[in-house]
């Protein structure tokens, strides 16, 4: 019977995805340059957009390597300065610095994600999840209290580093969110994204079976820092200023919100849940008082009626759709479905 | 002033500060060790006695001894509130989704209290007053005498409690195995409800004596003050008594001495180093138990 199911190709798939992605993509920026949509939703948009790019990179280190790190906003302040810093400095046309600052904060971060990794992956769990928060906490206090590097006034501490030009756009930052979340995919399909899952599944059994775990673990940390850095530089395009104050604990946390609302380990949850968490306070504007606290009981409600998060675990494709409609038969369509599990 | 006397009142200051963190990460450290939670909302608990304090006072005009009783019943119940309303229902689901509950109620509490009492910064009348202590050339604030003989009584009494009374043994119990202690009949729900009342009450304490130490009430106070108090804990080994005592006066001394050296604005880096430092070289802290891996 699996003869029957027709496939669709790898090829198909990508142009599929692509195609999709790029009609929206360009829809959405026709409706914002039209005007159609206003200057406050484009806002909200693209802070949503930022907010998709930070919430997959952090599912990468606690969805799929299974770690829980509350120092995720450490990175994005280190990519968002070093972008900034970029930016600001190097007299570069905006046009061409804006993608260079861009990799460079989603670098740098990297290379400070390493950095902490290493001495931070040797701990498990809990303590994890403590040692990331004091790497994450050291990284907004020492941005905090300097303002000058090696004799250059860089930083400008507490006062905040100003204007930035503000290179972020609906269409930039909306194409880095599919940029990312191709990436982000393709790695977890591939042999790394697999060692990455099953050191997730059992750390042990995973060592056993000849994975390289540190090596794996700082990995997947490292492109969740970069991701992060990414995130950061489009942050410090949009905003056009930077403080310190705006990546400490809280935003670590409401980042980590975003990720397990959303079901960990899985992208479409992810995606959802940094559009629902970023809209909602948005949309409660007008009840402003009260919007934080709707805020914080749905989130109480949703871990005691759902622990495991909106999505759990599912994961959306768009090819397995399409497939699931090329084949339907009537009466066929528990085979196929079952068909198509077992080729996802 | 002399550098000695200076160093001596630094000290002073950091063990009055540490006190504090101290009876804080002692209730993280009891939670912790019997349901494994990090319980976000502890710092926020602190925050609400203050602003009971601040209410019976400044408000309704009362007597600070009502104020100081009200202020840590008022703790011990929205502790005992909270552990039966939140983290209940989700006893033996995923620990990420229970932290994350906790985190949700921090902020619910944050922005409860925004909502009502306003962003702004209440002041807190003095409790008591209390002479300052001359003790050769330095003079010590009768507060921060006041609070390490608080500090050292409900420590003692916690300790006798944990180690003397049945609870104690339940409590005990509980935390070495949970399902064993089930099956040699002690009641699970009675006893973790018991050591979320202990660890809110001293919560309630700390938060008496941080407002007269400092005396304000604002909806984030007890962010930062519950950070560092949990630092404290996990320093001197999370689940462990002694170890949050330990740890608590360790932060606070840091403090106090960075302080001294005139590096203020570095105090929470400070305090954030030593945690990572000591966190590589004795991962479990001072005293905690080591981890077992099992396969």
């Amino acid at each position: 019977m699996n003869q029957q199911t027709k496939k669709l190709s790898m090829p198909l798939r990508y142009v599929i995805n692509t195609a999709l992605f790029a009609m929206l993509l360009l829809a959405g920026t026709a409706l914002v340059n039209s005007g159609a949509v206003s200057g406050y939703y484009t806002k909200v948009l693209m802070l949503i957009g930022i907010n998709i790019i930070l919430t997959v990179s952090l599912n990468i280190s606690t969805g799929y390597l299974g770690q829980l790190p509350l120092g995720h906003a450490g990175f994005m302040a280190v990519g968002a300065y070093a972008s900034a810093i970029f930016m600001t400095r190097v007299g570069l046309d905006a046009n061409i610095a804006f993608p260079i600052g861009l990799l460079l904060g989603g670098v740098t971060a990297g290379i400070f994600g390493i950095l902490i990794g290493i001495p931070a992956l040797r701990l498990k769990g809990d303590y994890l999840a403590i040692i990331t928060l004091g790497f994450g906490e050291i990284i907004r206090v020492v941005l905090l209290n300097i303002d000058s590097v090696l004799g250059f006034k860089l930083t400008y501490g507490a006062a905040g580093l100003k204007s930035i030009p503000k290179t972020t756009t609906f269409f930039n930052t909306f194409l880095c969110v599919g940029i990312v979340c191709f990436l982000i995919h393709t790695m977890m399909k591939s042999r790394h994204g697999r060692a990455i899952l099953s050191i997730r599944e059992n750390e042990i059994a995973a060592d056993a079976c000849g994975i390289h775990v540190t090596y794996y673990k700082v990995l997947g940390f490292a492109a969740s820092a970069f991701f992060a850095g990414v995130a950061g530089s489009l942050y410090a395009g949009y905003l056009g200023i930077l403080n310190p104050s705006s990546f400490g604990f809280m935003k670590s946390i409401e980042i980590l919100v975003m990720v397990v609302l959303g079901g960990m380990g899985s992208m479409v949850g992810s995606v959802l849940s940094a559009v629902v968490l970023t809209a909602i306070p948005e949309l409660l504007r007008a009840f402003s008082g009260y919007r934080m606290i709707v805020y914080s009981l749905l989130l109480i409600i949703v871990m005691i009626f759902k622990p495991s998060g909106l999505m759990g675990m599912y994961d959306f494709s768009m090819s397995h759709m399409i497939e699931k409609i090329i084949n339907h038969k009537p009466g066929q369509k528990k085979r196929n479905a079952k068909a198509g599990e077992e080729n996802g | 002033m002399s550098v000695y006397s200076t160093i001596l009142r630094q000290i002073i200051n950091g063990l009055q500060s540490g006190s504090i963190y101290a009876l804080v990460a002692l209730g993280y450290s009891m939670v912790y060790g019997i349901i494994t939670l990090l319980n976000f909302a502890h710092g926020d608990i602190i925050m609400v006695g203050a602003y009971i304090a601040w209410l019976s006072m400044a408000r309704f005009a009362t007597n600070p001894v009502f104020a100081i009783i009200a202020a840590i019943l008022g703790c011990t119940l929205l502790g005992v509130f909270i552990e039966k309303a939140a983290y209940k229902p989700l006893r033996g689901a995923p620990r990420i989704s229970i932290l994350i509950t906790a985190i949700g109620v921090s902020f619910l509490l944050e922005n409860a209290a925004q909502m009502v009492f306003g962003a702004s910064a209440q002041v807190i009348p003095s409790f008591f007053n209390i002479s300052t202590i001359a003790l050769g050339s330095i003079d010590i604030s009768g507060t921060a005498v006041v609070t390490l003989i608080v500090t050292a009584v409900s420590m003692i009494l916690l300790t006798l409690l944990v180690q003397k009374s049945k609870m104690g043994k339940a409590m005990r119990a509980v935390s070495e195995d949970m399902d064993a202690a089930q099956l040699m009949g002690i009641n699970l729900n009675s006893t973790i409800t018991f050591t979320f009342a202990i660890g809110s009450a001293l919560a309630g304490i700390g938060s008496v004596l941080y407002c007269s130490a400092y005396p304000q009430a604002t909806p984030t106070m007890g962010a930062m003050l519950g950070l560092k108090a949990f630092v404290a804990a996990v320093l001197g080994g999370i689940g462990s008594i002694p170890g949050a005592m330990i740890g608590g006066f360790a932060i606070g001394l840091a403090e106090a001495l960075v302080s001294a050296a005139g590096l203020s604005v570095w105090k929470d880096g400070v305090v954030f180093a030593i945690l990572i430092v000591v966190l590589l070289v004795k991962p479990t802290g001072f005293l905690g138990r080591p981890m077992q891996e099992k396969v």
